[in-house]
């Protein structure tokens, strides 16, 4: 080959990937040290043989007939805090994504949006970074002091968090999916509500079932933590068997815990199917 | 309706400041009921031209009035209840993939539908006699219950149509209403929305490639060609030279078969979403 015609092949998006590779790893060094980053300390024999005692009274997993029958009274609760906090999520998060998604937007049809609504929209986007910002470990204290130690708390924690969540996610899902659909009714004279039914719910069905049904999951994993500080279920045990060394208890609950994750994504796959 | 476009101008909203107007000022007037076919080289305007009188777009200047009056000039409340009298049928069915035909073609009378009587459609379809009798129109009477992603695109693009004699409209603005059809059920679909419009008192404005067909099929004939109109004749006075002139080195578009629409890809798009928000 000659020289001019390696020239030619000279990928000039390469330098640019480079440089951004090293600019990463440059980045990544202070966040490491940061985060008091040091893997191999697990490594050690005396991490080690801590990890292995501690891991060490997983098995076997407590099966007795009494605490079985706890941890499914208490599985219960949990399963029940989750689904009330989505579903008092979704009665916020609906609104507030039908008010604030640009799709929906009768002045934006023809160009730029007008004032009134955008800040209308503005607004409401803001509410829902307040809402998801504060994290539902926060939320639960402060309806822990409100209504008292329960699952009440953290069934609140987690509508008002979530709400803000869904709401943003269920927003962009709208917007990102092909905007022609509901352009097409709205600019024929349709409603706004009209076009979310016609032409936005059934493009992006499958989309908004599956990351709601991927919220639970994680409302159930938020209800484990939010037990911790007393509001209930589950996660009320699990900290009451770590802080009693009672490994058997705790491998028991972290079963039931996967069992519950694994049924979030059969459903989940499931609803894609039915709906796809 | 009536249609009165005064040196009105149009450019898209996402054009750059500096750049040529989509559609150079163009006064035009078309009676009610009156049926009016859009020729030209791709590229022409013909789509900007039928954005601007669907009230899609504003004009950058000059005025739009529809029945005497200035849609831009209303309230946002009534532009949008007068676009429920207009019927715009983009070039792309606009028609969600795991929708039924039923549904689909029922979403046209939605602006003549209460938001109670439209979800109530959605549990158990209201008038399916109607869509049905629509459907028939186009030869696709069998496909009521089917979904739309099991259409063909000369079949969704019939459902587009077929949607458009369902809505509450008194002005037809079909945007390449032919483009994904085989010649003879072209004709065919053609001869429909003319004689339907005729038979309604609706003004049908539509974009065509299909020259023949503009010509034996619709009295009026506007021709545009770089957001310029070069001709408004009535069909008959439409030489072959002038056409020679409108499609001058795009001869391909006049005599060849069009270009084909653009494919809808909404649920590739939907599972890219997917896979970035969460």
């Amino acid at each position: 080959m000659s020289a001019a015609g390696s020239a030619a092949l000279r990928d000039p998006a390469w330098l640019g990937r480079l440089f951004w590779l090293c600019a990463g790893l440059a980045l990544l060094w202070p966040l490491g040290l940061a985060t008091e980053f040091r893997p191999w300390v697990l490594l050690e024999p005396d991490s080690l043989r801590v990890s292995a005692r501690f891991l060490g009274d997983f098995f076997p997993p407590s099966l007795q007939p009494d605490f079985l029958l706890l941890v499914a009274r208490e599985t219960w609760r949990t399963v029940a805090m989750a689904t009330a906090g989505i579903t008092l999520a979704l009665l916020l998060a609906i609104p507030l994504t039908l008010l604030s998604t640009r799709v929906l937007s009768i002045s934006a049809l023809s160009g730029r949006m007008a004032a009134g609504p955008f800040w209308v929209r503005q607004l409401l986007r803001w509410l829902m970074i307040v809402l998801r910002s504060v994290p539902e470990l926060v939320w639960a204290l402060v309806f822990v002091r409100v209504v008292g130690l329960g699952p009440t708390a953290g069934v609140l924690a987690i509508a008002l968090t979530y709400g803000g969540m869904l709401g943003k996610v269920y927003g962009e899902i709208l917007e990102s999916g092909d905007g022609q659909v509901g352009e097409a009714l709205l600019r024929n004279g349709s409603s706004r509500l009209q076009t979310f039914f016609y032409a936005l719910l059934p493009q992006n069905a499958a989309e908004l079932c599956s990351y709601t049904v991927y919220r639970w999951e994680c409302a159930i994993r938020s209800s484990v933590v939010l037990g911790f500080v007393g509001a209930g279920g589950l996660g009320q045990q699990l900290d009451g068997s770590m802080k009693m060394f009672n490994g058997a208890e705790v491998s028991t609950m972290l079963l039931v815990f996967m069992a519950l994750v694994a049924l979030a994504d059969r459903t989940s796959a499931w609803l894609r199917r039915v709906l796809q | 309706m009536k249609i009165a476009l005064v040196a009105a101008a149009a450019r898209h909203p996402a054009a750059r400041p500096g750049a040529a107007p989509a559609l150079q000022p163009i006064t035009l007037r078309i009676a009610q009921g009156e049926p009016v076919a859009v020729i030209g080289p791709s590229g022409a305007g013909k789509t900007t031209l039928l954005q601007l009188l669907a009230c899609a777009l504003p004009p950058a200047e000059g005025e739009l009035q529809l029945d005497g009056i200035n849609p831009w000039a209303l309230p946002r409340r009534e532009l949008q209840r007068l676009r429920g009298r207009l019927f715009l049928a983009p070039q792309v069915p606009p028609l969600p993939p795991r929708q039924r035909v039923v549904t689909a073609v029922l979403a046209g009378r939605l602006p003549a539908m209460s938001l109670w009587a439209s979800l109530r459609s959605l549990f158990h379809p209201i008038d399916m006699a109607a869509a049905q009798a629509v459907l028939a129109r186009f030869d696709l009477t069998d496909k009521l219950f089917e979904r739309v992603d099991r259409l063909s695109g000369g079949e969704r693009q019939r459902v587009g149509l077929a949607r458009a004699l369902l809505a509450p409209a008194g002005l037809w603005l079909i945007d390449e209403p032919l483009s994904a059809l085989d010649p003879t059920r072209a004709a065919q679909a053609c001869a429909t929305l003319v004689d339907e419009a005729r038979a309604r008192g609706v003004t049908l404005v539509a974009s065509l490639h299909q020259v023949e067909m503009a010509l034996a099929q619709f009295p009026r004939i506007v021709g545009l060609r770089d957001g310029v109109l070069v001709f408004d004749l009535p069909a008959e006075e439409v030489t072959p030279a002038r056409l020679a002139a409108l499609y001058a080195q795009h001869e391909d578009e006049l005599h060849g078969t069009a270009p084909a629409p653009p494919v809808l890809s909404s649920d590739a798009a939907a599972r890219l979403v997917g896979a970035t928000c969460r």
